[in-house]
């Protein structure tokens, strides 16, 4: 309930920011996640074993991102920027502090959610957009968009699993971004299909950007290119914040202690 | 966020999609297709009916409806938990990656069951029609019947979802409970063959209370009485309430979990 009521405050009260994150921490439980069956709860319980091993992914994050900023996240490989998109995603939730958005999230973290083998393109579409909260009518219109996009036309009603893994990336990538969204998350480990597509994705990338205004996420290791997409960064290293402020900064502060 | 009708609409398109992608993936290159799900429930009546009839020499009139009737409703019950306790685990893959209701999971699995038990009715009238039972006033109970089913399945399916993210010895276990709750249901014989005391212990039996709502109205054609409609509802709300509290209690630790 508090959590319900502190959104709808948010609403009222935050004016242009979008995404505010609150002293966010996220703590994975090593010994229990390796936990699959009663008899072995019960045996660490005993032992008291059971709530050790502590992993501190992310440890008490603020950020705030206005709208239509673009803002990038850099940080090596394992130092929480997942983390951090799939709380802002609202796929994970943290383990204290708050986190509230505003708007449609298009999260470009992983695609395809739902995608099944054995059901045809067409369907897999319609299965794809409902989970990713489109409505039908919205898909209705912009099926055509979607699979041109994707250069799938032909084979819309094969099954998936006769789908080369570059056609599934497409379609994929295709189905997520139809919608103009409020806040757009894109993962820089996201390369989908060939050289000619992975142009086209920037194209359209670039275009929410500049043409609608959206609010985008990016994250990557690669620091040339969040300095030139982006305006502001943070970098966090060991899900601790290292420092933020405008992106060449930041970016000139990664790369410096990387010995770069 | 608060729960909107926006929310629901969205939320009832997924559910839309979702049934329909195991309804497809179900009769996949299956000759007979959609038509098992009629035939598959006919079949069995027949050699339980042959079984128990000549074997066992119950003697209940009408035995092939009141088996089939039973048959049925209970394979509703069994076979959405059974598959309610996978519901979330299966789901892993998009938990994972999207943000969703996972309500929706343990809720689609007996949404289907209920379809197809739907169609499993279809076998149920054709052996009426052999036996030339003739349905009262009183098959229009059948719908409340179902809405209490539906909330005691669901109920049921969202507690195991739940604790089998936790705990996969749940998946096993229920399977053996699902066994022994067949057995101890007078689905294939008739209360009064138990002893007075396991009579008594039915009375908490609401799969009892279930079936023999289903055999009243369609095979008896006896009204149910308002006590009757309160044991089956009351039964199905505490399992749908106790469900929905350890569901919402747990479901924001799945994803650490599946």
């Amino acid at each position: 309930m508090s959590r319900k009521s502190a959104q709808a405050q948010f609403h009222e009260t935050s004016g242009n920011n979008v995404v505010v994150l609150e002293n966010v921490s996220m703590v994975f439980n090593k010994a229990s996640e390796s936990l699959g069956s009663l008899k072995e709860y019960v045996i660490k319980l005993l032992k008291r074993q059971l709530f050790f091993d502590k992993f501190l992914a992310l440890d008490n994050i603020s950020l705030t991102i206005k709208k239509g900023d673009v803002f990038g996240i850099v940080g090596t490989n394992g130092s929480g920027k997942s983390t951090l998109l799939k709380i802002i995603a609202g796929v994970l939730e943290p383990s204290s502090g708050s986190c509230m958005t505003k708007g449609t999230i298009a999260p470009l973290i992983e695609l395809g959610a739902g995608f099944d083998p054995e059901l045809s393109a067409r369907e897999n579409i319609y299965l794809n957009g409902a989970l990713l909260g489109y409505k039908k009518i919205f898909i209705d219109q912009h099926f055509d968009e979607i699979v041109e996009f994707a250069e799938v036309k032909d084979f819309l009603d094969l099954p998936m699993k006769n789908f080369s893994s570059g056609m599934i990336a497409r379609l994929a990538f295709s189905v997520a971004t139809v919608i103009v969204p409020d806040i757009l998350i894109v993962d820089e480990t996201l390369a989908v299909g060939d050289m000619f597509f992975q142009e086209k994705c920037e194209t359209r990338i670039r275009k929410l950007i500049d043409v609608d205004h959206v609010t985008v996420l990016f994250v990557s290791h690669d620091t040339h290119q969040v300095e030139r997409i982006c305006e502001r960064a943070i970098w966090i290293e060991h899900g601790v914040e290292q420092t933020r402020g405008p992106a060449p900064e930041v970016c000139q502060a990664y790369r410096s202690s990387h010995g770069g | 966020m608060a729960y909107t009708r926006d929310n629901l609409k969205k939320d009832a398109f997924i559910l839309q999609m979702l049934v329909s992608r195991d309804f497809k993936l179900k009769y996949r290159r299956s000759f007979l297709g959609i038509a098992w799900s009629i035939l598959n429930p006919l079949l069995m009546m027949i050699v339980m009916a042959a079984v128990f009839s000549h074997v066992f020499r119950f003697d209940i009139p009408n035995f092939p409806v009141y088996l089939i009737l039973g048959m049925t409703l209970f394979s509703l019950m069994s076979v959405s938990t059974n598959a309610g306790v996978l519901s979330i685990i299966n789901a892993a893959p998009l938990i994972k990656k999207i943000r969703v209701n996972k309500l929706l999971f343990p809720l689609e699995t007996v949404l289907f069951e209920l379809l197809n038990y739907a169609l499993s009715l279809v076998a149920v009238i054709l052996v009426m029609l052999y036996f030339q039972i003739t349905p009262t006033i009183n098959i229009l109970f059948l719908p409340l019947l179902l809405v209490y089913v539906f909330m005691f399945c669901t109920g049921l399916s969202l507690i195991l979802s739940a604790l089998s993210v936790f705990f996969r010895d749940m998946i096993y276990l229920w399977g053996v409970v699902i066994i022994a709750w067949t057995y101890t249901t007078p689905i294939f014989y008739h209360i009064d063959l138990l002893e007075p005391w396991m009579q008594k212990v039915m009375l908490f039996n609401p799969m009892f209370h279930y079936v023999n709502y289903i055999r009243e109205i369609t095979l008896w054609g006896v009204t149910p009485n308002l006590t009757n409609n309160l044991i089956c509802f009351g039964a199905a709300l505490i399992t749908l309430i106790i469900g929905l509290l350890v569901f919402r209690k747990t479901e924001k630790r799945f994803i650490l979990y599946v």
